[in-house]
């Protein structure tokens, strides 16, 4: 591959990437909070069908953007209710969530299959940066939707370790018997973390049906919810991780075509493969590696009962 | 904690309710129940949603002319089923409405289809892209790799950088074919082009087909077929201001710079003809598969960047297609790697066209087997 070819794949890792960072960093907050949500998967799907619906039905691509937040977001909201209020079964309530996007996806999307939408974002050349060799097509040659993903994980960096909210969500997290007794509010803070990780989630989905392929197609997704979740633990829980994690799959994913094309002898059925062998071997290196340092909040999964304690 | 329990199956149990509307493939009645009692019902099932834009939108285009077309007939449809036990549940519904002639628009609903049909001798059924007939079991599908052999020779005059891309879904035979027959076309205008070939294994998966094209053009691809069920690659195309070639139905409304042309199905009068032979007894099980001078397979109007001498030099290939004059898949053809496949004199019989599985010189990609 010559230099040419190289930048077109780091740029096309970044651009693939980008669903990836946005549902990861949604789920991220949510088991920081200790909230495990594994419903990522249908709150983008509900996010990329909103998003789209109204976007083709206002003509206005931001009230699709929106729509697609507030659809994730109120799925989120469905199992904050499960988990923190009625304190269920936090894998079956997101396993149950991932279905019934899935489904109500299909529902509501079935008119707008075939639907075109002839407004994709514009590519935004930020001055100068996009000037620099290499970082400037890469990196600064994007649109929005690509610019937005990167601050808001800087942002999330930055509230998770340097401000008492951050402290406030890593608290409840770690040990929400102690937050509580200084004070916090335990199932406030789950609530807002939880839905707020579902908004990340929806513009994750609006991404996909907006911005990358225009387009609604039931569960276009194809398995990028999953991804994100792996994502979160090869994270370690850490959203400047997380942006180096979404663009490595995202890399990995665009090479598959790129090795084809470029006349590599390998299966494609395997290359497709790529992307899910590297999660599942993520999973296990990062598993193994936990048992020396601590990664995972420690109540992740647990609710909080105040009076079980 | 009890209560907190109940709350939770019950909640789980409405979303599940919800998703079982959602994902259940609906069935719709084309009118009214009433007054139909005494017309012949036809039933379809669809692998995939009538909006799609491609294969099954083809099929529902034909249902509807047929209905048109055929005032003592009235439809019906199952959309999005799958192949295996839920398409046998659904083709027995179909028999205990009453269907008469059953069409299956799914490869993968052949032993569905035997199944059911094998009880129901007094219902027709018809597989598209079926292999196996029965007594009352027929096949059909189309020679899309004519229209295919045609638009590649529209690429092969329109491409700027010799090299076109063709992004691909399976290697099977359905595929290979047609991308032999592009590849065929396109040399025949222009013996320097090669094409691109990648891989997506998928259907429709509008996010990976898009980044395949957009491979392919990084590649210099600057026209782009697809084999394909999304819009996908189109809107590539049309992004990175190149060229493309649209699949199933007339693509040209997703992409008016990039599309040239489309590769389309137009089942129309094969299933108003098949109908009728039905009702009126003549109908055998033969299998059939049709090409350009039945109207089943063409292309969509060309776009007005192909100038009208390339245009015209279609239309005369077309004419030759349909009368016979022309092969496809007539010697000499040379594999990828230069050993002589089909000798001059020689054509490809439809058996050996089926079973297709090797490249054509010209053509850049793996066929791993």
């Amino acid at each position: 591959m010559d230099s040419a070819a190289i930048v077109a794949l780091l740029t096309a890792a970044v651009v693939v990437g980008t669903p990836l960072l946005y549902a990861a960093m949604g789920e991220l907050l949510t088991e920081r909070s200790g909230i495990l949500n594994l419903g990522v998967e249908g709150m983008m799907l509900v996010g990329a069908v909103l998003g789209f619906m109204i976007t083709v039905n206002t003509g206005n691509y931001w009230y699709g953007i929106l729509a697609a937040m507030f659809g994730g977001g109120m799925m989120a909201a469905i199992h904050a209710f499960i988990s923190v209020t009625l304190r269920g079964n936090q894998v079956v309530s997101g396993l149950a969530l991932t279905i019934f996007g899935t489904g109500v996806s299909g529902f509501m999307g079935k008119p707008y299959q075939g639907v075109n939408i002839s407004m994709p974002f514009d590519i935004i050349n930020i001055p100068v940066l996009s000037k620099i060799p290499v970082l400037g097509p890469v990196f600064f040659s994007h649109n929005i939707l690509v610019y937005a993903s990167i601050l808001i994980a800087l942002v999330l960096w930055y509230i998770l370790y340097r401000t008492r909210w951050g402290l406030t969500i890593r608290s409840v997290g770690e040990n929400p018997a102690a937050a509580d007794a200084v004070g916090i509010s335990v199932s406030r803070v789950r609530y807002l973390c939880t839905i707020t990780g579902g908004i990340l989630a929806g513009l994750a989905g609006a991404y996909l049906s907006l911005a990358y392929a225009p387009s609604w197609q039931e569960n276009m997704t194809a398995g990028r919810g999953w991804i994100a979740v792996a994502l979160v633990i090869f994270a370690l829980w850490n959203p400047l991780r997380a942006i180096l994690g979404s663009y490595l799959f995202g890399g990995v994913e665009a090479l598959t075509f790129r090795l084809q094309a470029t006349g590599v002898t390998i299966s494609p059925f395997f290359l497709s493969m790529f992307p899910y062998i590297l999660t599942v071997l993520v999973l296990v290196i990062v598993t193994i590696r936990l048992r020396q340092e601590a990664g995972a909040p420690t109540a992740l999964a647990t609710p909080y009962d105040r009076e079980e304690r | 904690m009890k209560r907190r329990k109940i709350a939770v199956v019950v909640l789980a149990v409405m979303m599940l309710t919800v998703f079982a509307v959602g994902c259940g493939n609906s069935q719709q009645d084309s009118d009214g129940k009433t007054e139909n009692a005494d017309k012949a019902k036809v039933g379809f099932i669809f692998i995939g949603a009538p909006g799609d834009a491609g294969w099954t939108y083809s099929h529902d285009q034909a249902r509807q002319y047929l209905e048109s077309q055929v005032p003592e007939v009235t439809t019906t449809y199952r959309e999005n089923v799958p192949e295996g036990a839920d398409a046998e549940a659904n083709i027995n519904q179909l028999v205990q409405e009453g269907c008469k002639v059953i069409f299956a628009n799914s490869f993968g609903y052949g032993d569905a289809v035997l199944e059911v049909a094998a009880k129901h001798p007094e219902v027709v059924f018809m597989h598209a892209s079926g292999v196996k007939t029965e007594e009352n079991v027929g096949t059909f599908f189309g020679r899309i790799y004519q229209p295919r052999y045609l638009s590649g020779m529209i690429a092969g005059k329109m491409t700027q950088s010799n090299t076109l891309g063709y992004v691909a879904a399976y290697p099977i035979p359905e595929v290979v074919r047609g991308i032999n027959a592009f590849t065929l076309g396109a040399q025949a205008v222009n013996p320097d082009v090669k094409v691109k070939v990648v891989w997506t294994t998928t259907w429709f998966d509008p996010t990976k087909e898009k980044e395949a094209a957009k491979t392919l053009i990084e590649q210099g691809c600057d026209v782009i077929a697809q084999h394909q069920d999304t819009y996908a690659p189109q809107q590539a195309a049309q992004e990175a201001g190149v060229y493309s070639i649209g699949y199933h139905s007339d693509m040209s409304k997703f992409a008016p710079d990039a599309c040239l042309t489309s590769v389309v199905w137009n089942w129309n009068e094969y299933y108003v003809k098949t109908v009728k032979s039905v009702l009126d007894g003549t109908w055998k099980n033969e299998p059939y598969w049709g090409g350009m001078e039945d109207g089943i397979v063409g292309l969509a109007p060309i776009s007005d960047k192909v100038p009208a001498d390339v245009k015209q030099m279609v239309k005369d290939k077309e004419q030759a297609i349909k009368d016979g004059s022309f092969k496809i898949f007539a010697g000499p053809i040379k594999a990828q790697d230069g050993t002589l496949k089909v000798p001059e004199g020689k054509v490809m019989t439809d058996e050996e066209m089926l079973n297709f599985d090797w490249f054509v010189a010209g053509v850049e990609g793996q066929l791993n087997k």
